[in-house]
């Protein structure tokens, strides 16, 4: 225990001299790192915008208030592409992603150093980019629409759903699979009955948590051309049109907050 | 037991995960008359797609070459400006979040300090990052500032509320200890509380660093800053080859900071 001496008299201390000398040092970097980030980030900035900022921020709020309510009449298709969007998404990507959990949790791989590293790689790299990025690309793939939106949130869903599935398959209970195999199942029969219902809840949460992430990704899918409600919010933008926009930004805030709830009942229902 | 002897001869089937027929019959009539309704809503225009599978081709060849040099200046300030908004605005989200957090753990706030920090964290978490994006570089120009104050928002949503979290379940024994041995409310934060959720925190805040570096590629979308700009501009022009380069750099970034959260979190553990 580090102890400091005092005039004779022992007084405790959380760190001994080294130590927080470190932590010191350590501090000392960590500072002088975003103190350079942040001279960065000011030089690159237009600080007379900012100056200004309140009074747009204010010219802008009334702009949008009130909100064009009527022109909710108009936003029924694109919230019925939106929730397309996430739904089919999400199916697809689910579908894609049990073989791929299957094929990177140790205990079910077939091998260990050819398949897993693959499968790993595909959850890998299908999570480190953003929706949107895939929508861009599929749009240049397969021109703009509905159908690339959907494909893009399959993509980028497939990563998500197989990593936190594999880590299910890895924690199951391996007596139930070796009493399954003591009563002579194949391969898939092993599958079918050990493995897959000790699965089932993570799955079905899983699905849902994704489904939930997918509403709120695919209502900005619109903003590069990939259909949904966001198509309407960027052409508003364009043309300035601010009540048209905070009705927008009204209806993706309800979306988000319904799914959210939906989400939250079904898995407590499941858990 | 006398469930044993109806069960006794017949088959026996495997059990429904949802055990009420009528639910699990309208659940699944309901799923399909959804499906149907859902693919007759979407047009897909084949041959255009047919048409694109070439370019996607293209796209997939790119990965097995891809171009880093003849835009590396581009690349190389996108991937600088992403990397420097990653970090300003994972230390200043984090930091504002520390305290938001606990204003929102029932155990060590008061009631409305409570119920205003939790409609904080309810307001960033519903608003999404690419939204708030457009909002801000409407206010404050383009340029990374506004996506340093966008990504900030955003983690203090995440950040606050899975930490607050962490506090409400915390151990009141340890906490109580130090309240018992006269220590003021600072001092009981710092050592009652903070000992107790500092893996959670570290743990939690280099997850955040991972994502906000994965949104910082997009934000540049909107026109706040990053990487995304210089990406969105390869796909417009069709420069495949930049564009999986730019790709494969955020992956290798992503991949090398998850493993280094990997070791640092099994450390503090």
């Amino acid at each position: 225990m580090p102890v400091q001496d005092r005039k004779g008299q022992k007084i405790w201390q959380r760190r001994s001299g080294r130590e927080s000398l470190m932590h010191w040092v350590m501090w000392l970097i960590g500072v002088a790192i975003f103190a350079y980030c942040w001279q960065q980030i000011s030089e690159s900035t237009t600080w007379f915008f900012v100056w200004d900022a309140p009074r747009i921020a204010n010219d802008i709020w009334t702009r949008a208030t009130p909100p064009r309510w009527e022109y909710i009449t108009q936003l029924g298709k694109p919230i019925w592409d939106t929730l397309n969007i996430a739904t089919l998404g999400t199916i697809i990507a689910l579908i894609l992603a049990v073989p791929v959990a299957f094929l990177a949790a140790r205990n079910t791989t077939p091998s260990r150093f050819i398949v897993r590293p693959i499968a790993l790689l595909i959850i890998v790299s299908t999570r480190s980019i953003n929706s949107l990025i895939w929508a861009l690309l599929l749009i240049a793939i397969i021109g703009p629409g509905v159908f690339a939106g959907v494909i893009a949130i399959a993509i980028r869903s497939i990563g998500f759903c197989a990593k936190l599935l594999y880590e299910a398959i890895e924690e199951i209970d391996e007596s139930q699979v070796e009493a399954i195999s003591a009563t002579g199942a194949s391969r898939w029969q092993i599958m079918a009955y050990g493995i897959v219902p000790q699965i089932l809840p993570a799955f079905a949460g899983v699905a849902v948590f994704r489904w939930d992430i997918n509403i709120r990704e695919s209502t900005v899918l619109g903003l590069v051309g990939a259909g949904g409600i966001g198509l309407q919010l960027s052409s508003s933008l364009n043309v300035l049109a601010w009540p048209q926009v905070s009705l927008i930004l009204l209806v993706i805030l309800a979306a988000v907050v319904i799914s959210e709830w939906v989400s939250a009942k079904v898995r407590g229902a499941i858990i | 037991m006398s469930e044993l002897h109806t069960l006794i001869g017949k088959k026996w089937k495997k059990p429904p995960f949802i055990q009420r027929t009528w639910l699990r019959w309208t659940l699944l009539l309901g799923f399909v008359a959804y499906l149907v309704a859902a693919f007759m809503t979407i047009d897909v225009n084949w041959s255009r797609v047919y048409e694109g599978l070439e370019r996607g081709k293209q796209f997939v060849l790119a990965f097995t070459n891809p171009d880093f040099t003849s835009r590396s200046g581009d690349i190389w300030e996108g991937m600088i400006e992403s990397i420097i908004m990653t970090v300003a605005s994972s230390v200043v989200g984090i930091a504002i979040s520390i305290p938001i957090a606990l204003g929102a753990a029932r155990n060590v706030a008061p009631l409305p300090v409570y119920l205003i920090c939790r409609a904080i964290i309810a307001v960033s978490r519903a608003l999404q990052e690419i939204i708030v994006a457009i909002l801000l570089v409407a206010i404050f120009g383009f340029g990374p500032l506004a996506g340093f104050l966008t990504l900030s928002f955003a983690t203090i949503g995440f950040l606050s509320k899975l930490l607050a979290e962490d506090i409400e379940s915390m151990d009141k024994v340890q906490a109580e200890a130090i309240k018992a041995s006269g220590a003021k409310w600072t001092q009981w934060i710092n050592y009652g509380v903070q000992p107790q959720v500092m893996p959670r925190l570290i743990g939690l805040s280099l997850y955040r660093v991972d994502i906000n570096f994965r949104e910082s590629a997009i934000l540049g979308l909107v026109g706040a800053g990053g990487i995304g700009a210089t990406l969105n501009t390869a796909f417009d022009r069709y420069e495949y080859d930049t564009a999986a380069a730019i790709l494969l750099i955020i992956i290798v970034i992503v991949m090398t900071l998850e493993y280094l959260s990997g070791i640092i979190r099994a450390r503090v553990q």
